[in-house]
């Protein structure tokens, strides 16, 4: 991959490694939540798991990837479907400001 | 691959993202309220199950993820992966059927009662 | 100062050259001192060297530039250079591309003007103040250089994907009222490989020395064809 420092760039690679990030957990988010099926008595240990310190970071950086990709992904359908204004870079700097706000608001109430 | 699928596939990936936009924003307030004062799965179930409303908006929820994130990979899959179009599609269909099945199968876990 | 310079075809090295360095040289300064006073069997194009053909378009230090209107003053990193032919492009030798598959995909976009007026008409009557207008004029400088075609990353990753330069032909055409052969072209652009391919990643709009967007005209070739989704004619 070429080295390219505007921001659209960066935009979309954050745009699509958020994408395949959260596309690789969703299989394990339904197996935990299938859980459930089992009774609570098999669920809350998978839940009590995840207050670990580790797996605690580990889901704020998904919240933070959620936030990034929603907030990625309004901008584009601004750039797509509204006329078009040379505010890709405004737009950009927005959806970052989002995505961080998000995992602020995450870590501070966890 | 004919103009007229490429159009529908681009339509239907907008299309649930907007769809997905409300989801998430529901979603991320959920969790964030969810979430104070820790996690477990007696208040998790306590306000899912036996939810109608739960149960619709994450069957949905559901629905609208697959379809999106299947048409997003099919893309990754042509570009990074080097699949060529038919087999990055099947793929994708692949992807898209099988979240949608584990899914729901998750929402009738978590809303049913 | 130390230039390399990439010699071959797809297979072949970098060779180092000495070139002296002078006030206000470009990076064609260079190559032709080059090729005039160091080797003769150095291949490279170019024609206007002012900055309106854009015939000499290479990759300077991993970005595609015209090298006439690149100062070496503004490249040159501890006074070295880096110059190879225009990536995405396969290479005919040295630091001469290929144009050709270039310039298929700019006709397999429907890039070419299709009229049904003879001489015997009128002239057509286009106000420059419409839309449809100021939306082709925002695209229609482009000079065929290539050097967006290169620095897409969509392009590198996907053989097939008409580009940049092709879509943002095919978007001017579009708004152009005289034109008869909409149907074709929106289909052509909304096939395998076209403008839904985009990811609005903006490195041609970035790099484009006419300051032209073509993520701006691929925009509005994808709300120009969503239409197909349903089976629907194109609108005109």
């Amino acid at each position: 991959m070429s080295a390219r420092g505007h921001s659209a760039y960066w935009a979309f690679l954050v745009h699509r490694i958020s994408g395949i990030a959260l596309a690789l957990f969703l299989p394990a988010h339904f197996f935990v939540l299938g859980l459930a099926l089992q009774g609570e008595a098999v669920m809350d240990p998978a839940i009590r798991w995840t207050e670990q310190p580790l797996v605690h970071a580990a889901e704020w950086v998904l919240v933070m990837l959620l936030a990034a990709h929603f907030a990625g992904g309004l901008r584009l359908l601004a750039l797509e479907l509204l006329p078009w204004r040379d505010w890709q870079k405004t737009l950009a700097a927005l959806a970052a400001a989002f995505a961080l706000a998000a995992g602020l608001v995450f870590a501070l109430v966890r | 691959m004919s103009a007229r699928r490429e159009a529908m596939l681009w339509v239907a990936q907008r299309a649930t993202a907007v769809a997905l936009a409300f989801c998430v924003v529901v979603h991320l307030a959920t969790m964030i309220y969810a979430v104070r004062g820790g996690l477990s799965a007696a208040e998790i179930l306590g306000r899912t199950r036996g939810s109608i409303a739960w149960g619709s908006f994450y069957a949905i929820f559901v629905v609208a993820a697959a379809v999106h994130g299947s048409i997003g990979l099919r893309n990754v899959a042509i570009e990074w992966l080097k699949l060529r179009a038919p087999a990055a599609f099947a793929l994708a269909a692949i992807v898209a059927v099988a979240l949608v099945l584990f899914g729901l199968r998750a929402v009738l876990a978590v809303t049913g009662s | 100062m130390e230039v390399r310079v990439w010699r071959g075809t797809a297979e072949g090295q970098f060779q180092s050259f000495e070139v002296p360095r002078q006030d206000s040289q470009t990076v064609l300064d260079v190559v032709t001192h080059i090729q005039r006073h160091l080797d003769p069997t150095l291949s490279y194009r170019f024609a206007c060297r002012v900055g309106m053909c854009g015939s000499c378009a290479m990759m300077v230090n991993g970005k595609p530039r015209w090298t006439c209107r690149t100062h070496v003053d503004k490249v040159a990193r501890d006074g070295r250079l880096e110059i190879s032919p225009l990536a995405n492009f396969p290479v005919v030798k040295d630091l001469v591309a290929d144009m050709r598959e270039f310039f298929d995909k700019w006709a397999r976009a429907g890039g070419r003007f299709k009229g049904n007026a003879t001489r015997e008409q009128p002239f057509a009557s286009v106000d420059p103040r419409s839309a449809g207008r100021k939306e082709a004029d925002a695209g229609v400088e482009c000079i065929g250089c290539g050097v967006c075609y290169a620095a897409c990353d969509v392009v590198k990753w996907n053989r097939d994907y008409l580009g940049p330069a092709a879509l943002n032909r095919a978007w001017t055409l579009v708004n152009d009222v005289r034109d008869t052969g909409q149907q074709e072209r929106l289909d052509a652009v909304a096939g395998d490989a076209g403008c839904h391919s985009c990811h609005t990643m903006m490195s041609c709009t970035e790099h484009c020395p006419k300051k032209i967007s073509p993520t701006r005209s691929i925009a509005g070739l994808k709300r120009a064809t969503w239409r197909l989704a349903l089976g629907a004619k194109a609108r005109q």
